[in-house]
């Protein structure tokens, strides 16, 4: 790579040619402020002009995050010149904002104070026009609200780079600039997936996740049975909200401060990660002897059921039609496990806590209605939402002791339900299954390698009892596409699929703490490229752990089979773990 | 939302279709629609999006963007106002506001006959004749509020004799 000298506030520095002034400056040790560059170019639009700096050779001032360094170029960040202008742009960014920083979800993790306060901008410095407000908060998942949104244009980037094509886009001209689906509809009228990862990006309070807190407060109030469920991805990033460092599990300090924050029962979703696969190993090895549609794709994934009904209306056949684990739980919760322990089913309030911001739209879809209008979950909390709760009630997380879930009637899980929050561990769950299933006996080395990873396809081909299956993983809709216009033109060489919606999977879920790398001065300078791994490690290091690993060792799923479901795929674990399609949901309706 | 019948659905994809080769394709998609049919409605840019595969986000976003395009249907005349410097200064605002009153719809706005449009433009390069006013391509020079009530009279006129 050629190098060019250039001096950055008189100090002589040699970097790569072809870096942009922001780039050069950060492998210098300069900290620019910006806004809309994000992550490595992902987001580059040079649009909020918090990042100008003088340059020689330039006429005024540059937005860093798009001008090119060159050979001899002198740069000054901290002229009065340039403070007094990024200042400015920071002050004129306000203007425009509503300012309500106390009632905000996004305080503490907001870019936008960040900047305000590091390049001292100042209150009302300009009354002007401002961008009409429009609030839409009618999906259970996603709320937008312009009168935070800056403009930059992340969310725009991630929609597009995550999924192919985006929902979101810029509209109007000016003033009257929003960001927002297509004629500046509600996501729930516009082919949103729901995923979350705008919010995840949103440098405001701009985009957020709808909070279910009230719904909680209130179900403890009116005395309910409170109990809940934990993904697996939560273990591995709750944590960060408390300032510790990315991929420190957490596990134990989790159970305890759900039980401290009054909730009857703490379960582990993995029980029933482990129940989706025996239900999921045994529809697939069934669909394989009788015929059945393949390849089969797994449902875990909300956001992924959603692209798949929107866009691949006449493949849906091909989904699993096994619930995602946590509604799986829920129906459990409420039948087998409300009988056991006495308490009626209605009394029973079951909360999730998710990676996902998508398992709130999830619950309210009328398939996972039970039996009397009662729902399988009745509230989805989001790792942040959880942290947020735990602050709130004046509970010091790092202090707490490590505590086990509740062990009663449906506690113990595997290693296998563990890595069902990382890319590939769905595939790889099923795998150890259906090896066993099929062959009788355990396979030698339970990792699957070949399917662990964040490439966007992964394929491998296995063989199981003489026949081999190919099978094939991806997280983010760009590449369910491809695997989807296979299907749909016949060549699709799979048995099994296995589709995420968020990039990386779980642990990189709409629901998950933000990772902005302004925000964590302790983490390693190559954060944005390695927060998944960490976080995909603490999952697989669990698993490691654990004495079982494979889900069908799992002796209380066995207990639960026994005594009630009778067998994989029964007419009653049909009727409560289950589900079905819609394919004709209309894109924009 | 309504959906583009079969054959209406079959022309834009033709439109498409011009410009499979070209790298940008878009804008010149949009103009050749917006000139044939007067409107780019969003089931048109569904259709649009699945041929381009550009997000109907981003198509709408570029329609709202640029005022040559339009969302709604036009009227059947469509009364062009220049607004620029030249025409501005010589009371371009005035006429406009004066069509404004005598149809009793704002710019951008078409009346419920679906006879006029009145369309706010920047310069349209006629400043030697400012103000100027464009119906359909037809050019009014140098208009006075006065004119307005006999441009639109010669129009209603025209309309009552078909």
């Amino acid at each position: 790579m050629a190098l060019v000298n250039i001096k950055i506030e008189g100090i002589p520095y040699q970097v790569e040619s072809g870096l942009t002034i922001l780039e050069a400056a950060k492998a210098c040790g300069y900290e620019i402020p910006t806004l809309c560059a994000f992550n490595h170019g992902e987001c580059n639009r040079g649009s909020c002009r918090v990042c100008l700096v003088e340059a020689t050779g330039a006429r005024g001032l540059v937005a860093a995050c798009v001008y090119p360094v060159n050979e001899g170029m002198e740069i000054t960040i901290s002229s009065p010149k340039a403070t007094a202008a990024r200042r400015a742009s920071v002050e004129l960014l306000l203007s425009n904002h509503n300012k309500n920083c106390q009632q905000c979800d996004k305080n503490g993790k907001c870019e936008l104070l960040h900047v305000a306060q590091i390049t001292g901008a100042r209150e009302n410095m300009y009354i002007g026009s401002k961008t009409p407000t429009y609030y839409d908060d009618l999906t259970p998942t996603i709320v937008r609200d312009t009168s935070k949104c800056i403009l930059c244009g992340r969310c725009v980037e991630r929609c597009k780079n995550a999924h192919g094509m985006g929902v979101l886009g810029f509209e109007n001209r000016g003033f009257n600039t929003i960001v927002a689906p297509a004629e500046n509809r509600s996501f729930i009228n516009s082919p949103c997936i729901m995923c979350g990862q705008c919010i995840n990006v949103c440098p405001t309070g701009a985009l957020m996740e709808k909070s279910e807190i009230d719904r909680v407060d209130a179900a403890m109030a009116a005395g309910k049975y409170v109990v809940v469920q934990t993904a697996p991805a939560v273990r591995a990033a709750l944590g960060e909200e408390f300032g510790m460092k990315i991929g420190t599990p957490v596990t134990g300090k989790m159970v305890a401060a759900l039980r401290r924050l009054g909730f009857k029962k703490v379960f582990d979703t993995d029980f029933a990660a482990d129940l989706t696969i025996m239900e999921e190993a045994t529809e697939l090895l069934n669909r394989i002897k009788t015929g059945g549609v393949l390849p089969m794709i797994t449902s875990c994934s909300p956001g992924w059921v959603n692209y798949a009904e929107y866009y691949y209306g006449d493949q849906v056949d091909h989904l699993s039609s096994c619930k995602s684990p946590h509604e799986m739980f829920g129906a459990i919760l409420k039948t087998y496990y409300a009988n056991k322990i006495g308490v009626k089913p209605e009394d029973m309030f079951v909360v999730s806590i998710m990676p996902c911001s998508c398992k709130k739209f999830e619950k309210e879809r009328p398939e996972m209605e039970e039996k009397g209008g009662l729902r399988d979950v009745d509230a989805v909390l989001t790792t942040r939402e959880l942290g947020r709760l735990i602050k709130r009630s004046g509970i010091n997380f790092a202090k707490l002791p490590d505590e086990d879930y509740d062990t009663d009637i449906v506690h113990d899980y595997t290693g296998a339900g563990v890595i069902f929050g990382v890319t590939g561990g769905v595939m790889e769950a099923a795998l150890r299954t259906a090896y066993f299933v099929l062959t009788g006996k355990e396979r030698e080395g339970v990792v699957f390698n070949e399917v662990r990873g964040f490439e966007n396809i992964r394929e491998a081909e296995f063989e199981l009892n003489g026949a081999k299956i190919k099978v094939a993983v991806t997280s983010g809709m760009k590449g369910a596409k491809v695997l989807l216009d296979q299907i749909r033109e016949g060549t699709s060489p799979y048995t099994f699929i296995e589709v995420m919606g968020c990039p990386g999977g779980c642990i990189n879920g709409g629901g998950q703490p933000y990772v902005r790398e302004v925000f964590l001065p302790n983490e390693d300078a190559d954060i944005m490229d390695t927060y998944r791994q960490k976080r995909a490690n603490a999952l697989y290091t669990e698993d490691e752990r654990q004495a079982i690993r494979q889900s069908h060792n799992n002796p209380q799923l066995k207990a639960l089979y026994d005594e009630f479901l009778g067998e994989p795929n029964s007419h009653l674990a049909h009727e409560l773990l289950h589900t079905s399609y819609n394919k004709n949901r209309v894109r924009f309706d | 939302m309504a959906h583009l019948n079969e054959a209406a659905t079959e022309q834009i994809k033709a439109i498409c279709d011009r410009y499979k080769d070209e790298k940008t394709p878009l804008m010149m998609i949009l103009s050749d629609i917006q000139r044939e049919y007067g409107y780019i409605p969003l089931e048109v840019q569904e259709v649009v999006s699945d041929k381009t595969g550009i997000s109907v986000a981003e198509i709408y976003g570029v329609v709202t963007f640029y005022s040559f395009f339009s969302l709604v249907p036009n009227g059947k005349y469509v009364i062009g106002c220049c607004l620029g410097t030249a025409c501005y200064v010589k009371g371009a605002q005035q006429v406009i506001d004066k069509f404004s009153e005598i149809l009793g719809i704002k710019a951008g706005e078409t009346t419920s006959d679906g006879l006029f449009t009145i369309d706010a433009l920047r310069c349209i390069g006629a400043c030697a004749l400012a103000p100027a006013v464009t119906i359909n391509g037809k050019i009014y020079p140098r208009v006075t509020v006065k004119d307005v009530e006999k441009i639109v009279a010669e129009y209603k006129s025209k309309e009552a004799e078909a």
